[in-house]
């Protein structure tokens, strides 16, 4: 096990394997202390923070659905003062990055945040413009190229952290919207996001979620974040952290070879909590079977 | 503290129309759970991705039991009514807070609905003192017998008159005007508002038992959001999580016509 290289670089950011989490599905970590060793990801994201609270929207915001689930949660969150108090120095105990998924309303939001949250000790930030389950601030920057460019571009002016941008797979080609982003200025991208849904109540004729559609997550997405991921990595030369369904360690290494630097474990939290320190360990094995010396050769290999 | 246990099922069988009572060993879980919090039980089936949230109705921390008592609604409790005996089952709890016991108080009032009967019978076992269980249903409210058997004064109502006072628990408590220092109550939730209005205007507290949809049953998803009335924040009210803050919340903070 000794001889092998797990570890990964973002932007300098050292991690000491390629697995964290994916925003919004692991809390602050705290949640998942009594299942996981935190010690033992790379790097943990953490669920949006945006300058100010936000209550989110009306329930219910969870429907299960064939292989997957739908949310429309609407990124509530506590705020970025609270953010900085209670779970930076919980998650700064343990020997992990620490990522921070940064939401906003409008440009000034996300600058406001990006800058409130440069002052805390943390090591990289992940941009949400992609939330599916907000009306500005999701849909309206990650899906036109020009205003991805443009938010991260300013974003970038207040950010004293390397900068990963989040898309959204709701486009009609996410290579448009990931170079914008790197043109932009983003340090690395991450993807993909939940992809649209909705689910209908048919005895009671009403969609499930109140907020009638809701972003699509879980095993069933996968095949689609793969492919995404892979024309990305062929599109843009920055790093990229892939998710998208992840399950296990064999989903894992999927995204690794389509291109993926990094892996995010989000929905398989819900239905294995162990999930995240079991595909970092299955990792490893697969490697020590398969004589990959360093996680590095076996990355984007797919032509 | 949380845990996953594979859980050996000693027994799953019908004890009502759709409804079924299951046994399991889980004695870790066991060892930590109390009156009012819950255990998320997995379906093992590939499609079926989310745990469900099902009430803990007994703890028998010596032998490492639970008793649950589930309702068959959907794909998933389809699949818990299928298990048989010997199966082993994944569970992770004990989830929530659980209902507040104060000792104090001698006199308590239990007001039970549909599936939402179930876990105030381990409540009920913890408490001292006299005990009125009012339980209602559309037609057949369950777990009667088993609240006599811990010696409870057990009124029963139905909404079509086939079991007991034909009407709503809240109107049987009308009726009855039964006396206590606290109201416990867990049922659909137009019910619970109820319950909670009666225990305004006779002056007795109430704790409510909450539901929402839910995933990880954890805290992590922010997804079993419901109102809570807050004084401080722009709005009068804030969402707390029906998982990790409740689900028991007092019926006094919860903000009902949302």
């Amino acid at each position: 096990m000794s001889n092998i290289k797990t570890s990964v670089a973002i932007c300098g950011v050292e991690m000491k394997n390629p697995v964290t989490t994916a925003s919004g599905t692991f809390g602050s970590g705290r949640e998942y202390a009594d299942f996981v060793d935190l010690n033992k990801l790379g790097a943990v994201t953490v669920k949006g923070v945006a300058d100010k609270p936000w209550n989110g929207n009306n329930s219910p915001r969870i429907a299960e659905v064939y292989g997957g689930m739908l949310n429309s949660v609407g990124l509530q969150n506590p705020g970025a003062d609270y953010f900085i108090e209670n779970d930076v120095p919980f998650l700064r105990q343990f020997n992990t990055k620490i990522i921070v998924n940064i939401c906003g309303h409008s440009i000034e939001e996300y600058c406001r945040a990006a800058e409130r949250l440069s002052e805390a000790d943390v090591d990289l930030f992940e941009l949400n413009i992609s939330c599916p389950n907000v009306s500005e601030g999701g849909i309206t920057f990650g899906t036109v190229p020009a205003m991805a460019e443009k938010v991260v571009k300013e974003v970038k002016k207040y950010c004293k952290k390397p900068l990963i941008v989040k898309l959204t797979p709701n486009v009609t080609d996410i290579t448009e919207i990931a170079r914008a982003a790197v043109s932009g200025g983003a340090d690395a991208l991450s993807l993909i996001n939940t992809l649209l849904g909705m689910k209908i109540d048919i005895n009671k004729r009403k969609p499930v979620l109140y907020n009638k559609v809701g972003g699509f997550s879980g095993p069933a997405i996968k095949p689609v974040a793969v492919r995404m991921v892979y024309q990305v990595s062929k599109a843009v030369d920055v790093p990229i952290i892939g998710m998208g369904g992840i399950c296990d360690y064999k989903d894992a290494i999927e995204f690794i070879m389509a291109g993926a630097t990094m892996v995010a474990v989000g929905t398989a939290n819900f239905m294995n909590p162990f999930a995240t320190a079991e595909i970092v360990d299955g990792i490893e094995s697969f490697m020590v079977e398969n004589g990959i010396k360093d996680i590095s050769d076996i990355r984007g290999i797919i032509d | 503290m949380k845990l996953v246990e594979f859980a050996e099922i000693i027994e799953n069988r019908p004890i009502a129309d759709k409804i079924y009572l299951m046994k399991i060993t889980c004695p870790k879980i066991a060892a930590l759970s109390a009156a009012g919090q819950f255990v998320e039980l997995y379906t093992g089936l590939g499609e079926r991705i989310l745990p469900r949230p099902i009430s803990i109705s007994e703890i028998d921390a010596i032998k490492g039991e639970l008793t649950l008592i589930y309702q068959v609604v959907g794909n998933g409790t389809e699949c818990f009514s299928r298990k048989n005996k010997g199966d082993l089952i994944k569970v992770l709890g004990p989830c929530g807070n659980g209902f507040k016991i104060n000792n104090e108080i001698k006199k308590h009032i239990i007001a039970g609905g549909g599936i939402g009967v179930p876990p105030l019978v381990e409540l009920c076992k913890n408490l001292e003192g006299d005990v009125s269980v009012f339980i209602g249903a559309k037609s057949s409210p369950i777990l009667a017998e088993k609240f006599e058997s811990l010696g409870a004064k057990v009124y029963v109502a139905s909404d079509d008159g086939s079991a007991g006072f034909k009407g709503n628990v809240v109107e049987l408590m009308d009726k009855m005007k039964p006396e206590g220092g606290m109201i416990y109550s867990c049922g659909p939730k137009i019910m619970l508002k109820f319950v909670a209005e009666w225990g305004e205007k006779n002056g007795i507290p109430v704790q409510v038992s909450m539901e929402e949809r839910m995933a990880c049953g954890i805290g992590a998803c922010v997804g079993c959001a419901i109102k809570i009335k807050d004084s401080e924040s722009e709005n009068g009210w804030k969402h707390l999580k029906v998982c990790k803050d409740g689900p028991v919340f007092m019926g006094s903070e919860v903000l009902w016509n949302e």
